[in-house]
């Protein structure tokens, strides 16, 4: 290993050679601020455009100021990171930065969580000289059905548009305009939902300041809430609760399940239940229909087309229907988890309990942006009545629990209500990348073989590597397994199947890198991979002390179908829990 | 030129064009023909001469005659006097504006007399469309020579003993980048002609491309040979679009003559040049940026290292050159690097072609030696100032340099003497102004070209120089304080160190330099409220002197906004709240009794 030998702040140190100055000065405890830069290299994630000029430090015998995330060291290097013409670049820099942002923090959606405002706080900035003069860069608002775009706040840092082109190869988000009205926008500045968007919110989940924020829907559950005609049932995905502790200052990866259930009670959901069991749910019809297929193509026939693809993440549901819709009869038919349990709650559930669909609102706690735009899906709504009527984010949960009064941490363990909220630790894991398919396995592979399978964890499946394979053997039969996460990793594997060249039979595909883990309704991660990583094991922490962990052997999943549905894959399931998928290509509209 | 006895050199450059110099050609043939002498004397288009403030021009050989501000309608006076008669037409003949003297030979003119023309030595002399011509001038004689008796490592060798330093501002040694692109290896390098250019009032590489283009295809192959590339390609704006014509016509010409393509005058080596075309932005000048756009990115630059000589266009290794630079090459190897190396200062040598504009008498493209004085080219070559005006400064370096005063006039042109005096060679912008400019205006405009061109990438150019474009719109309208000039320098400072490329790192050199030698002017306009050199509006008022009124209402006719008022035979009154300082009546005014204050 190359080294290399320099001096920061009077500190001797070694580093491995091609490291920036940024991560040499971390290494021995020198934190030098940086904006723009975002490093997430477990993921292939990295944004340096080396353009906000915050992180700019003094190299001796160099002529102007370094960047120090994208200047690497050199030999016998001496670098100063806060010296009086480092201090006061910084914060002129910082200060021309806020003078074209807008001042509005008390009323902004990322107050507190905004990165731009934490810069402000701690270089001590006072005023902004030259302020009353100082004219700002404006722009139209564009809201989507998932994402609002608020380019006033865009500080120019590139991370969205990192996040769209080179990691979800989406291509909706790239700078446009130059000098002072530069922004980062979709093509011709069109709206978000005339571009390729995929509704994955990964640009959301990467934004430094409230450029670009979710659509807030909690005024609309509110109004619900206190309607007395509604029922409102809630609905949490399984990512959800291992990440919304954070909001409360709890550790990355603290699994609040319970508490998480007991305040949205408190909140006033009439029944608070579980994506979890639709999770389960989705296990047996894809399960089966992956094994139906599989027995035909093993028959021969020419027709079935392997290999099926998971279709739980709408998102990535999104990305085909853009990009790939030559390929829509691929994915598996299978609706969301989120989608199978609204139809179920406004079907199976209402008529259970004698509630008219028109009185039942069905709303979802989800890890997700790209589920806002799901449920507005004209497919899954009966006459104009959708399955799922709201679905809001876990930051806009814990928004809510912290505007009612609610004291999260000393809450009690509550426990979901049934016969929705009973789940398996297999429709837990769904929420991290490579569950999906794990769960199918377990099923899948007792359905094959009629044998019970005694070792449930898949380890092979798990990771964070963006495109993993494995080989999973079905008593004799070997089954060839694909995984991806993050949407560019999924096109690999999508132009693999394009080309025919495809090996494999079943492949998982989650948009957000990491899984529902990692989506773009989180609380922010603001670039830390180990709290990505901290989720993931909660999730399978939480599949680990569930007694059942293979979704067929859910009591109320064998109860749904042997009181209602019949059998996987019946006529009722097909009518309900099945879709179908569209070609999206997009058609550049220019002037609308 | 031989079975000719005489030849009228039409100027076909874009400036001369646009002042219907293919109409004078077309009507100098007809006039030839009418008379049957079409067979004696030819008519010729050419390159630009760059004694454009006087264009079109139509230069006679052998004897030099140099006709300035032709138009079609001189065409037949031009043949039947001095082709016919042998007589000069005389009203077409500069005047000098000093002595007030004729001079009908080009060689005598003040403007010509400095001037050694090496990167233009073809530009007004050859047919930029015919390739013979420039083969004729030992076109082409130095790639033949290098390719099949001299090693790619004694050719690169002999470049960075020449002592050249690349024309397009920041005079890094060219040998030295074509050592650098050489030693990457790579199965694929290029060699890119820079032609994106871009300082505002500069013209020098639209010129040459447009005059002398297979000078610059022949600089690209030998670049390619001493680099191991085999392809080339030139970025140019798309505003060319005379140059890029030439440009086509030279590549075709020259690969009909197998002096591009593969296997060059019979040798293993093959070059060929493609163009490709920029949208006119001026930050794609910078060289990453440049490359990006090329690769069909949005045009903005990315930190170096890694420098395009190792990652470069589709990240292999690339030498990006600038048109004058390229220009300079091959005469260098038929002269030889002693023979450059002779010519300028000690750190700079060869010549520089300079942009003369602003207030001088003769405007134009000039080349002359590393080392002449500003003094020499502005007062000899130029002519000195309009209208007998009095000299303030000379901004040189376009907008990335600064405004240099009297006290700089001795100083010899280099790119060292420059920035050591606070501006800086840039690609060759020259622009002079009189008592007459607001200096603080000067950076103001300059500042307003850098906000427009500014890609929007790092923060303090994208905000940085908005933000002093506005303290400067701020100083001018009078509004600022005496605090604002510390902030000023603040901000300038902080850009310059802390931007991404040299676009940012210089844009407040003009306002720097300006502070630095004209800080009482910029005093004057935040605490005495005053411009002195009268220019900004929101800073004077229009005043009428009692005693000069004769009250002829000639003033109060003419004010657009009626803020004049006063008896006939009266002294009248401007109302200041009223009037717009449009300066109409002080125009009117026979009596001088309208003065600025």
């Amino acid at each position: 290993m190359d080294t290399i030998k320099l001096t920061i702040d009077n500190k001797q140190l070694e580093v491995e050679k091609g490291t920036s100055i940024y991560n040499a000065a971390k290494s021995i405890g020198i934190d030098i601020p940086v904006l723009c830069y975002m490093s997430m290299k477990d993921l292939c994630i990295e944004n340096k455009p080396a353009g906000c000029r915050i992180c700019v430090v003094e190299v001796e015998g160099r002529r102007n100021l370094a960047p120090s995330c994208s200047t690497d060291c050199q030999d016998n290097m001496v670098v100063r990171t806060h010296t009086p013409r480092v201090l006061n670049a910084r914060k002129t820099v910082l200060e021309f930065i806020l003078s074209d942002h807008p001042k509005d923090c008390l009323v902004c959606p990322k107050s507190g969580h905004c990165e731009l405002q934490d810069m402000a706080v701690k270089m001590g900035i006072r005023k902004i000289p030259g302020e009353e003069i100082a004219e700002m860069s404006t722009y139209r608002l564009d809201t989507s059905p998932s994402i609002i775009r608020d380019l006033d706040k865009c500080i120019m840092c590139r991370r969205c548009e990192t996040m769209c082109n080179e990691v979800q190869t989406v291509g909706a988000l790239s700078a446009v305009n130059r000098g002072f009205y530069a922004a980062v926008a979709p093509a011709f500045e069109q709206n978000l939902e005339h571009s390729p968007c995929t509704y994955c919110g990964q640009c959301v989940a990467v934004c430094p300041t409230g450029a670009l924020t979710e659509v807030d829907h909690t005024p609309e559950v509110m109004t619900h809430l206190a309607d007395p005609k509604k029922t409102v049932v809630v609905q949490t995905a399984p990512a959800v609760r291992a990440a919304l502790g954070e909001e409360f200052g709890l550790e990355p990866g603290t699994l609040v399940t319970g508490k998480m259930v007991t305040a949205l009670r408190q909140l006033g959901f009439d029944y608070v239940f579980d994506t979890d069991f639709a999770a389960d749910l989705t296990i047996m019809e894809e399960g089966t229909e992956l094994l139906n297929r599989l027995s035909a193509h093993l028959k021969g026939d020419k027709e079935i087309r392997l290999p099926i693809l998971t279709s739980c993440c709408p998102g990535w549901v999104n990305f085909f229907e853009t990009y790939f819709p030559d390929l829509k009869n691929v994915p598996s038919t299978s609706k969301s988890p989120q989608q199978m349990f609204g139809a179920i709650a406004k079907s199976y559930f209402a008529e259970k309990k004698e509630i008219r669909r028109e009185d039942m609102v069905v709303v979802s706690i989800m890890p997700c942006l790209a589920k806002k735009y799901e449920c507005q899906r004209d497919e899954f709504s009966v006459d104009g009545n959708p399955d799922v009527d709201l679905s809001i984010s876990t930051r806009e949960l814990a928004a809510f629990i912290k505007q009612a009064n609610i004291d999260f941490d000393s809450l009690p363990e509550g426990e979901f209500d049934n016969p929705l909220g009973e789940s398996t630790g297999a429709g837990v894991i769904f929420g991290a990348t490579g569950g999906v398919i794990e769960a199918a396995a377990r099923t899948a592979y007792e359905m094959h073989t009629g044998k019970n399978l005694e070792k449930v964890d898949f380890e092979q499946l798990r990771g964070m590597d963006g495109v993993r394979e494995a080989t999973v053997d079905f008593d004799g039969l070997p089954i060839n397994i694909g995984i991806a996460h993050g949407l560019g990793n999924a096109r690999k594997l999508l132009d693999d199947v394009r080309s025919g060249k495809s090996k494999y039979h079943a492949i998982e595909i989650m948009a957000c890198p990491g899984g529902c883990i990692g989506g773009g309704g989180q609380p922010q991660h603001h670039g830390q991979t180990e709290i990505l990583k901290a989720r993931a094991a909660a999730i399978y922490t939480e599949d680990k002390n569930k007694k059942i962990r293979k979704s067929h052997e859910n009591p109320f999943i064998k109860e749904l179908y042997s009181t209602y549905l019949g059998e996987p894959n019946s006529e009722l399931a097909h009518k309900l829990l099945h879709t179908k998928y569209f070609d999206k290509k997009k058609k550049i509209i220019v002037n609308q | 030129m031989s079975g000719y006895s005489m030849h009228l050199l039409v100027c076909g450059g874009t400036g001369c064009r646009a002042s219907h110099s293919e109409e004078i050609e077309f009507k100098l043939r007809n006039e030839l023909e009418k008379r049957n002498l079409e067979d004696t004397v030819k008519v010729l288009s050419t390159g630009c001469f760059g004694f454009c403030e006087k264009g079109p021009i139509v230069k006679v050989m052998p004897d030099n005659t140099f006709y300035t501000g032709v138009t079609p309608g001189d065409a037949e006076d031009i043949i039947a006097e001095h082709v016919v008669l042998g007589r000069t037409v005389s009203r077409l003949i500069y005047e000098d504006p000093s002595s007030k003297e004729k001079v009908p030979d080009s060689k005598k003119m003040g403007f010509s007399k400095k001037q050694l023309r090496i990167a233009l030595r073809n530009c007004g002399f050859i047919n930029p469309e015919n390739i013979n011509e420039y083969i004729a001038r030992e076109g082409y004689m130095a790639l033949g020579n290098v390719i099949t008796d001299i090693s790619p490592e004694d050719a690169t060798r002999l470049v960075k003993d020449s002592g050249l330093r690349g024309r397009g501002g920041a005079g890094f040694s060219t040998g030295l980048k074509w050592e650098l692109t050489a030693a990457t290896p790579s199965d694929e390098k290029y060699v890119v002609c820079n032609a994106d250019e871009g300082d505002p009032g500069a013209f020098m590489d639209r010129s040459i491309l447009e005059g002398d283009p297979h000078n610059v295809l022949e600089a690209m192959a030998i670049c390619g040979y001493c680099i191991g590339a085999d392809k080339g390609l030139i970025y140019i704006r798309a505003e060319y679009p005379l140059a890029i014509e030439r440009l086509k016509t030279a590549i075709k010409q020259a690969r009909e003559y197998g002096l591009l393509g593969k296997n060059i005058m019979g040798s293993d080596f093959s070059f060929d040049i493609e163009l490709k075309y920029g949208a006119g932005a001026f930050v794609c000048g910078e060289e990453t940026a440049l490359i990006h756009s090329m690769e069909g990115l949005r045009g903005e630059p990315s930190l170096k290292p890694p420098f395009p000589s190792v990652k470069g266009y589709n990240g292999k290794p690339t030498n990006v050159n600038n048109v004058e630079t390229l220009a300079n090459v091959p005469i260098i190897f038929l002269k030889g690097a002693d023979w450059f190396s002779s010519i300028g200062t000690e750190k700079s040598k060869g010549t520089k072609v300079f942009a003369l504009a602003g207030k001088i008498n003769n405007v134009g493209l000039i080349e002359v030696p590393m080392g002449t004085t500003l003094r020499e080219v502005i007062f000899e070559i130029g002519g000195g100032i309009k209208d007998g005006k009095k000299f303030k400064a000379v901004q040189t370096g376009g907008p990335s340099g600064g405004c240099l005063t009297e006290n700089h006039l001795d100083t010899p042109i280099d790119f060292d003497n420059l920035i050591e005096a606070g501006s800086m060679m840039g690609s060759g912008g020259m622009i002079v102004m009189d008592e007459d400019d607001c200096m603080v205006s000067v950076a103001k405009f300059y500042l307003d070209f850098t906000v427009e061109e500014s890609c929007g990438k790092c923060a303090p150019c994208r905000i940085g120089n908005k933000r002093l474009y506005e303290l400067l719109d701020h100083i001018c309208s009078g509004k600022g304080k005496v605090e604002v000039l510390d902030r000023l320098r603040l901000m300038s400072e902080v850009i310059k160190d802390t931007s991404l490329c040299g676009l940012g790192q210089t844009s407040p050199n003009p306002v720097l330099s300006t502070l630095d030698n004209f800080y009482d002017e910029y005093h004057a306009h935040v605490s005495d409220k005053k411009c002195p050199a009268g220019q900004c509006k929101d800073l004077m008022e229009y005043f009428i002197i009692e005693e000069n009124c004769v009250g002829c209402t000639a003033c109060a006719r003419v004010c657009p906004v009626n803020a004049i008022t006063g008896e006939r035979k009266k002294p009248h009154e401007i109302n200041q709240d009223i009037c717009i300082k449009c300066g109409a009546c002080m125009e009117k005014c026979k009596f001088d009794a309208i003065i600025i204050q």
